[in-house]
């Protein structure tokens, strides 16, 4: 729990391929999906691991929660009229390899390739919604 | 020069026309027949002519609605939805359904009213059953606009490139609008890369003026067999080639931002055409924003691997360039009805027959029209060539 902006987003329900991810964030674990089979992990959750193409054996692992900026973009102009500007949205790669969608939070002036950590907003019904924070500040944005 | 006979398809476009444009009032299903009769009118054809219909934008259903509003019980339709790069997608598709007999006559159509009804909207439009919804809507990026700033971010941080050099693509844009009448900028003046940059910022690195217009407007193009096209009113452009690619609906499917779906989608159209990106005389890409078009010129083959800001310096890519791209101003400065696809085809068929008027490009004979839609989701290209 790291400052909850004030107005938190709607978030539509879980279904079956993404309750165990959501279900893991009300504990603030953050998980990707792992094959038994071939062990490749992969995100967002699916039916099928996209390596080796089973169907069973597909189960939410943690992960550090440790990764990096792989691009930014500081958002100026809501889409929201109740959103504070500006904000930035960020794409990492977590150190276990696949990408999330985030924020950067507290909002912050990152760079590409800076460390960043998971934090954690949570929502009203119990799950949380996963943000990064910088570590380490490089401060080389060219 | 010349085109290549032995590969190219036994299909051509040949009819073309804008609906009205800017900010019109109008109904979608009035511009969409504004724009079906006037591509007919152009090809010397009429409604009773068309068995084939490929359009979307409309409604859920909206080959559907389009033959029904028009008359017609069309042999075959395609309502391929893949945003703006659908109707090159759908340039393929009626070649295909031509050669194969299904259809004699296809019209390619699409008009949107969103300037007038002011249904654009910043977030874009989720559907709560997606992943996206869960994932990465909750985020708040604008979309598409923030997906595109990510792909500007990363490629000016590998390459070492400036967004001054980026904003070339809305220089030259504007420089080719104020030659067309049909242009929403035509009167605007130029536009300097310090203007781009100084722009309000919406998603950074990219502003306002980084960003396509938002307008009313809507085209069509009509494709016959080559044997037919050539007792029609106009010159046939042929259809040499065409390829395409669907890479993702997710801001992370992606690993690389920098390299999209045209890589493969121009091979395919250029292998299949028998050209190569140097026999291309102009080029018409989707420009959403500044820096979907910089991203398809690389991958298309135009310039090698992290070039292409210093490829379109110097006016390579404006008036009087060696490479013409966008030449009736683009997305950004022309038209942008929110799916720009089919006014590429309306403009490289023009600019093929040699009817553009003051932004003609002199002995145009090959031209490609490039979609790109979603957040670099889906990629057609389309190469068309004179009947010679
Ligand atoms: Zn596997």
């Amino acid at each position: 729990m790291t400052d909850q902006p004030q107005h938190l987003p709607d978030v539509p329900a879980a279904d079956d391929l993404t309750a165990p991810w959501w279900d893991a964030t009300r504990e603030h674990r953050l998980t990707v999906q792992r094959c038994d089979g071939c062990a490749a992990v992969q995100h967002p959750p699916r039916a099928v691991c996209l390596a080796c193409g089973t169907l069973g054996g597909l189960s939410q692992v943690d992960v550090s929660g440790a990764g990096e900026v792989d691009s930014f973009t500081v958002v100026h102009r809501g889409p929201r009229p109740d959103l504070a500007t500006p904000y930035t949205i960020a794409r990492v790669r977590l150190a276990e390899g696949p990408i999330l969608l985030t924020r950067i939070h507290p909002h912050q002036e990152v760079a590409i390739d800076d460390p960043v950590e998971v934090a954690w907003w949570d929502l009203p019904d119990g799950r949380a919604l996963p943000v990064f924070r910088p570590l380490n500040r490089t401060n080389t944005t060219p | 020069m010349s085109a290549t006979t032995s590969t190219a398809t036994g299909a051509a476009i040949v009819g073309v026309a804008e609906s009205d444009l800017g900010v019109t009032n109008l109904s979608i299903l009035t511009l969409q027949t504004q724009a079906i009769t006037r591509a007919l009118a152009d090809a010397g054809l009429t409604l009773a002519d068309v068995d084939g219909i490929a359009t979307t934008g409309v409604s859920r259903f909206s080959a559907t609605q389009v033959a029904d509003h028009l008359g017609l019980e069309p042999r075959w339709t395609d309502s391929t939805f893949a945003g703006g790069s659908a109707y090159e997608m759908m340039v393929a598709r009626a070649t295909q359904a031509i050669e194969s007999g299904q259809a004699s006559t296809v019209v390619i159509s699409f008009a949107s009213n969103q300037r007038s009804a002011a249904s654009r909207r910043l977030g874009g439009v989720t559907e709560d059953h997606t992943p996206e919804a869960q994932l990465e809507t909750p985020y708040d990026p604008l979309f598409p606009l923030s997906y595109y700033a990510m792909a500007a971010q990363q490629y000016l941080h590998r390459f070492g490139g400036t967004h001054e050099q980026l904003a070339e693509i809305a220089v030259a844009a504007r420089e080719w609008a104020l030659l067309n009448p049909a242009a929403y900028r035509y009167r605007a003046g130029s536009l300097t890369a310090a203007d781009v940059t100084s722009s309000r910022l919406v998603s950074s690195p990219l502003t306002v003026a980084d960003c396509c217009l938002v307008t009313d407007g809507g085209g069509a193009v009509v494709l016959t067999s080559l044997e037919r096209a050539r007792d029609l009113a106009k010159p046939a452009v042929r259809v040499l080639g065409y390829g395409e690619r669907t890479t993702n609906t997710s801001m992370t499917a992606v690993r690389d931002l920098t390299s999209t779906g045209a890589v493969g989608s121009g091979a395919d159209a250029f292998a299949r055409a028998g050209v190569t990106p140097s026999d291309v005389d102009v080029l018409e890409v989707y420009d959403s924003f500044t820096i979907t078009a910089a991203l398809s010129i690389e991958a298309l083959g135009f310039c090698g691997r992290g070039e292409v800001l210093d490829f379109i310096a110097g006016g390579r890519i404006r008036p009087g360039g060696s490479l013409p791209l966008d030449t009736a101003g683009g997305g950004l400065s022309y038209c942008h009805p929110g799916q720009y696809g089919v006014l590429l085809l309306v403009e490289a068929v023009r600019q093929v027959r040699g009817e553009a008027g003051a932004r003609q490009v002199p002995d145009a004979e090959i031209a490609v029209a490039h979609g790109t839609g979603g957040i670099l989701s889906t990629h057609a290209t389309v190469v068309l060539g004179a009947d010679r």
